[in-house]
C-alpha cells in the first residue's frame, strides 16, 4: 500500500480555533496506509514547507495529503514544493478543512468529526492517484487585443514594444474609446485629447501593431496558446492610402444624422470622420445611412473627391489570424437615460448624461467648449449635477457604485464654473468616493473654492416648467426638501459593460458577472486573467473604473502575455478524461456536454477523441458517460466510489 | 390634525421593529439614508421631521423621539416614497405600522366627535371613513 503522510494546518487559529487539530493528526497515526501524521501553525510557511519536504525524505512518503484552505489557495504551493525533490506533485493532494470545516461552524466537536471525516476521503482518493506529468502546449507568440480604449491601446503597445506582434481589433471606425471624448481629466485636468492622441498614433503606427478598425471578432477556436480568430472588418469605402482627409467629400454629401462621437449633439454626414483626431485618419461611410453605397442613387462625395479615393466596391472581408493569447478591453457604456422615467429623459432636451457634458466642455465638441445647452444655445446660469443615476439602486437600476461619477461630477462642476463665472453649480450627492491619489483634495478644493453646492440627497423627480427645469430632491444633512430651478441638469449615469460584451463573452467562454461585467479569475490574486486560459481582462469591461486604474490594468494584462510569451511551452494540469476504447460505446454523449469542445467522435476509427490541451478536467463528460469509458485522471469512479463510501462509514 | 401627545406605550423598546416588521414586513435597516422617498414626498412641506428621519429615528432606536413629530400622522399613503425607493423599503407601510402600533395601545387619536358639526357634514363620507380608520383603533 502507498505510504501516505497526512499534514494538518492550524491557518493560526483559522482552523485550530475550531478543529482539534492534535485530535485529527492522532487519528491518522493509525490509519490504514497513513506511515506519519503531524500538525503543525503555518504549513505554508518557508519552516512548514521544509517539514513536508523532510518527512517525505525521512518516511519514504509516496503520497502526501496537506489539510488546510482551500486547494484554490495553496495547492500549487505545495505541488511546486515537493517538486523540488523529485516528489510527483499529483501524488499531493488537500482537504479543505478550512473553508469547508472551521469557518462554516462554531461546533468544536462537529468541525472535528467532519475534518477527520473529509481527510479520510482525500487519504483514499490519494490511495487511487497515479503520478502523472503536465501536458506541453507550444505557444504562439502573437496577441490579440479586443477594444482599442485606452486599455487595449496601453495593452497593445506594452506587448508590441516587448517585441511580439498584436492585433488590435476596433468595431468603430477609430481607437480611442470614450477617454476621446472627455474634455479634461480628473485630478489634474490635462487635455485628454492632448495625452491620448500621441498613444493612438503610435499605437497605429507600430511596426508590430495591425490595427483593424470597423472590425469585430466572430469566431474563436483553439485554446490557451492556440487560438485560431475569425476577425470580419466592414468596409471604410474609401482607399486608406488615398484619403488625406481633407473633407470634401463630407462638404457635399446631402445625408445628416447625430454624431455618435459627439453624444448626438451635433450632425455628421453618412461620409464622415469621427473627429479630427481619429486613428486612422481617414473618412469612411456609414452604409447604414449612405444614399445606398449606390453610385447611380448619389454620387456627390466620389466626384468631389480630387484623389479619386472613394470606392464603392470595397467588400467586408474575414481575416484568420491565429494568436496565444487574447487581451478583451471592450470597456463600457452609459446606463440608459430613457430608463430613468423620474428624471424625464427623452422629454426634455437639457436633461443630459455626463459623456454629453463632456462634448459640451471639449475645445473639439459641438459647441466648441462654450457651455449651451441644447435645447436653445442658451448658456445655463444654473446646473444641477445628479449622482448615482442608476447606480447604486438595487430596486430599480444596478446595485454597484459606479466608482468614478462621484469625481467626473465634481470636475463637471469645477469646469463649468471655470466657464461660467456667475453660474450657480448643485450637486446631488449621496457619499463622495474619492479614493485615489490626490482624488479627495480634487473634490474638496472644487467645493471650497468654487462654492459648489453639495446638498446630500437623491433626487425624486425632475420636470420641465417653462424655460427651465426643476429638481426635487433633498438635504439629508438639514432635514429638508428642496426643490431647485435648473437650466441644465447632468445624469452621472451608471457605467455598463460596453454593448455586445455578452455575446463576445460567450464567443471567449470567459464568465461574466450578474452585471454582465467580466470575471476575473480572482477577485484578489489574479484580478487581469479570466478562467479561460489565455485569455486577459483589462479596463472598464471589468468593472467601473477611471483611467490610471484601467492603464494600470492593462500594463498588467500586457505583462501576463509577456509572462506567457517568455516561454516556448506551457504546461497544463493533466488531470483530464480519458476514454478506455473497450467500453465506450460511441454514443456521444460526452461530445455533447464538454462545454470546451474538447472532444470529438472519430467514426472511422471508433473512438472518441479528447484534446488533452482543451480539456479543463470540469468532468462533465464522465458524469455523462453511461459505460463508464470516460474516466478522470485522478478522479476515477473507482475513486469517487470510494470516498463516498468512507464518508458514509461503510467503507 | 390630531395632536401628537406622547402616550405612554407599554411596548419594550427592543421589541418595537420587532413588531414593526411583523405589521408591515420592512426591515429598517435595510434603508441607507439616501432622502429620495423626503424629495418627492407632497406632504413634507407641513412635516416637522422628513420621511428619511423617521426610519433614521427607528435605526437608532429612538422611538420616542419619532413621536413627538406630526410625520407618521401627516403621511398621506401616496406611495411616492415605496415607488422611488432605490433600496426598495416599503415607508409607506413603514409609517402605517408605527402608525398601527400607537392605535393598537387603544388610543383614539381622533373622535368622530370632535370633528365639527358642519366640517362633518360637508366633508366626502370616504374622507370621513378614512380619517377614522387612520386615526382611531
Ligand atoms: C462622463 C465621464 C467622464 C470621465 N472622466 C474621467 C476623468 O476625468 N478621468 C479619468 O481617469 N477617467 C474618466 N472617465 C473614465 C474613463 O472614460 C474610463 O476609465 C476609460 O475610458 C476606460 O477605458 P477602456 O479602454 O476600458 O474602455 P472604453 O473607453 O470604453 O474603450 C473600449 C473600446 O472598445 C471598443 N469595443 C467595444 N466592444 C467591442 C467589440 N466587441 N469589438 C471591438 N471593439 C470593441 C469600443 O468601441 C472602445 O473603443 C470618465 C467617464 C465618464 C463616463
Ligand atoms: S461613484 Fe459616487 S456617484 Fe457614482 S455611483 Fe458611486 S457613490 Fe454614486
Ligand atoms: S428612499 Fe428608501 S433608502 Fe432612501 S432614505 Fe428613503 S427609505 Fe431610505
Amino acid at each position: 500500500m502507498k505510504r501516505i503522510g497526512v499534514f494538518v494546518c492550524w491557518c493560526g487559529s483559522n482552523i485550530a480555533g475550531t478543529v482539534d487539530v492534535e485530535k485529527v493528526a492522532e487519528h491518522f497515526r493509525t490509519y490504514p496506509g497513513v506511515v506519519h501524521a503531524e500538525s503543525y501553525q503555518y504549513l505554508c510557511s518557508e519552516p512548514g514547507q521544509k517539514i513536508i519536504l523532510n518527512r517525505i525524505k525521512e518516511h519514504g512518503l509516496k503520497g502526501v495529503v496537506i489539510a488546510a484552505c482551500s486547494p484554490t489557495m495553496h495547492e500549487s504551493t505545495f505541488r511546486n514544493t515537493v517538486q523540488q525533490i523529485g516528489f510527483n506533485p499529483f501524488q499531493l493532494e488537500i482537504a479543505n478543512i478550512r473553508e469547508q470545516v472551521s469557518w462554516v461552524t462554531e461546533d468544536k466537536d462537529s468541525a472535528t468529526s467532519k475534518a477527520i471525516t473529509s481527510i479520510s476521503q482525500i487519504v483514499e482518493k490519494l490511495k487511487g492517484n497515479e503520478a502523472l506529468d503536465p501536458i506541453q502546449v507550444p505557444v504562439t507568440k502573437k496577441a490579440l487585443v479586443i477594444g482599442g480604449g485606452i486599455a487595449g491601446i496601453e495593452a497593445a503597445l506594452n506587448i508590441a514594444k516587448a517585441g511580439y506582434k498584436v492585433y488590435l481589433v476596433e468595431k468603430e471606425a477609430t481607437i480611442g474609446g470614450h477617454m476621446a471624448q472627455l474634455s479634461e481629466t480628473f485630478p489634474t485636468l490635462d487635455c485628454s485629447q492632448c495625452i491620448l492622441t500621441p498613444k493612438m498614433v503610435e499605437v497605429a503606427r507600430h511596426p508590430n501593431v495591425e490595427l483593424y478598425t470597423l472590425s469585430k471578432v466572430t469566431k474563436i477556436e483553439g485554446f490557451i496558446g492556440n487560438f485560431k480568430v475569425t476577425v470580419h472588418k466592414e468596409p471604410d469605402y474609401v482607399k486608406r492610402a488615398d484619403c488625406t482627409a481633407c473633407g470634401d467629400c463630407a462638404e457635399v454629401c446631402p445625408v445628416e444624422v447625430p454624431s455618435e462621437f459627439n453624444q448626438t449633439l451635433k450632425y455628421r454626414k453618412a461620409i464622415y470622420i469621427p473627429s479630427p483626431q481619429a486613428v486612422p485618419t481617414i473618412y469612411h461611410i456609414d452604409p447604414e445611412t449612405c444614399l445606398g453605397i449606390n453610385p447611380i442613387k448619389c454620387n456627390k462625395c466620389a466626384e468631389a473627391c480630387e484623389r479619386k479615393a472613394i470606392d464603392f466596391d470595397q467588400q467586408p472581408e474575414d481575416i484568420l489570424i491565429e494568436v496565444g493569447a487574447i487581451v478583451v478591453a471592450t470597456g463600457y457604456d452609459l446606463y440608459d437615460k430613457e430608463l430613468m422615467a423620474e428624471y424625464g429623459y427623452g422629454r426634455y432636451q437639457d436633461v443630459i448624461d455626463g459623456l454629453q457634458f463632456e462634448r459640451i466642455l471639449s475645445a473639439s465638441g459641438p459647441t466648441e467648449g462654450k457651455v449651451l445647452r441644447p435645447s436653445d444655445g442658451t448658456v445655463p446660469k444654473r446646473v444641477v449635477f445628479v449622482q448615482c443615476c442608476g447606480s447604486r439602486d438595487p430596486e430599480h437600476h444596478k446595485a454597484y457604485c459606479s466608482k468614478i461619477c462621484c469625481m467626473y461630477t465634481a470636475k463637471h462642476a469645477l469646469l463649468y464654473k471655470h466657464k461660467v463665472h456667475d453660474g450657480k453649480a448643485t450637486v446631488f450627492y449621496m457619499d463622495i468616493r474619492a479614493n485615489g491619489k490626490r482624488y479627495e483634495e480634487f473634490v474638496q478644493n472644487a467645493i471650497e473654492h468654487e462654492h459648489i453646492s453639495y446638498l446630500r440627497g437623491r433626487v425624486s423627480k425632475i420636470y420641465q416648467e417653462n424655460d427651465h427645469l426643476v429638481v426635487m430632491g433633498a438635504d439629508t444633512l438639514s432635514g429638508k426638501r428642496v426643490e431647485i430651478e435648473a437650466d441644465l441638469v447632468v445624469l452621472a449615469m451608471a457605467m455598463v459593460p460596453g454593448k455586445g460584451t455578452m455575446e463576445l463573452a460567450k464567443l471567449l467562454k470567459v464568465g461574466y458577472d450578474e452585471n454582465g461585467f467580466l470575471n476575473e479569475a480572482h477577485p484578489k490574486l489574479r484580478p487581469v486573467e479570466s478562467l479561460t486560459g489565455g485569455v486577459f481582462i483589462a479596463g472598464a469591461v471589468q468593472a467601473p473604473k477611471d483611467i490610471p486604474e484601467t492603464v494600470a490594468q492593462a500594463s498588467g494584462a500586457a505583462s501576463k502575455v509577456l509572462e506567457m510569451f517568455g516561454q516556448d511551452y506551457l504546461w497544463k494540469e493533466p488531470t483530464i478524461v480519458d476514454v478506455d476504447g473497450s467500453l465506450c460505446s460511441m454514443c456521444g454523449n460526452c461530445v455533447l456536454v464538454c462545454p470546451y469542445g474538447a472532444r470529438s467522435l472519430n467514426k472511422e476509427k471508433h473512438i472518441v477523441e479528447v484534446n488533452a490541451v482543451l480539456c479543463e478536467s470540469c468532468g462533465a463528460c464522465a458524469a455523462a458517460c453511461p459505460t463508464g469509458a470516460a474516466q478522470q485522471r485522478n478522479l476515477t469512479d473507482k475513486q469517487i466510489v470510494d470516498m463516498i463510501e468512507v464518508a458514509l462509514e461503510i467503507k | 390634525m390630531p395632536e401628537n401627545t406622547k402616550k405612554e406605550l407599554n411596548i419594550k423598546p427592543e421589541e418595537i421593529l420587532e413588531i414593526i416588521k411583523d405589521i408591515s414586513g420592512q426591515d429598517v435597516y435595510v434603508c441607507y439614508q439616501c432622502g429620495k422617498c423626503t424629495a418627492g414626498c407632497p406632504m413634507s412641506e407641513n412635516m416637522d421631521i422628513m420621511p428619511n428621519q423617521i426610519i433614521r429615528l427607528l435605526q437608532i432606536g429612538a422611538f420616542d423621539e419619532l413621536l413627538k413629530h406630526n410625520t407618521i400622522w401627516l403621511c398621506a399613503s401616496c406611495l411616492t416614497c415605496t415607488s422611488r425607493c432605490p433600496k426598495g423599503v416599503d415607508l409607506a407601510r413603514i409609517m402605517e405600522a408605527v402608525r398601527l402600533l400607537l392605535l393598537r395601545q387603544n388610543v383614539a387619536y381622533l373622535n368622530a366627535s370632535d370633528i365639527p358639526e358642519e366640517d362633518r357634514e360637508e366633508l366626502p363620507i370616504q374622507a370621513l371613513v378614512g380619517a377614522m380608520r387612520k386615526y382611531s383603533p
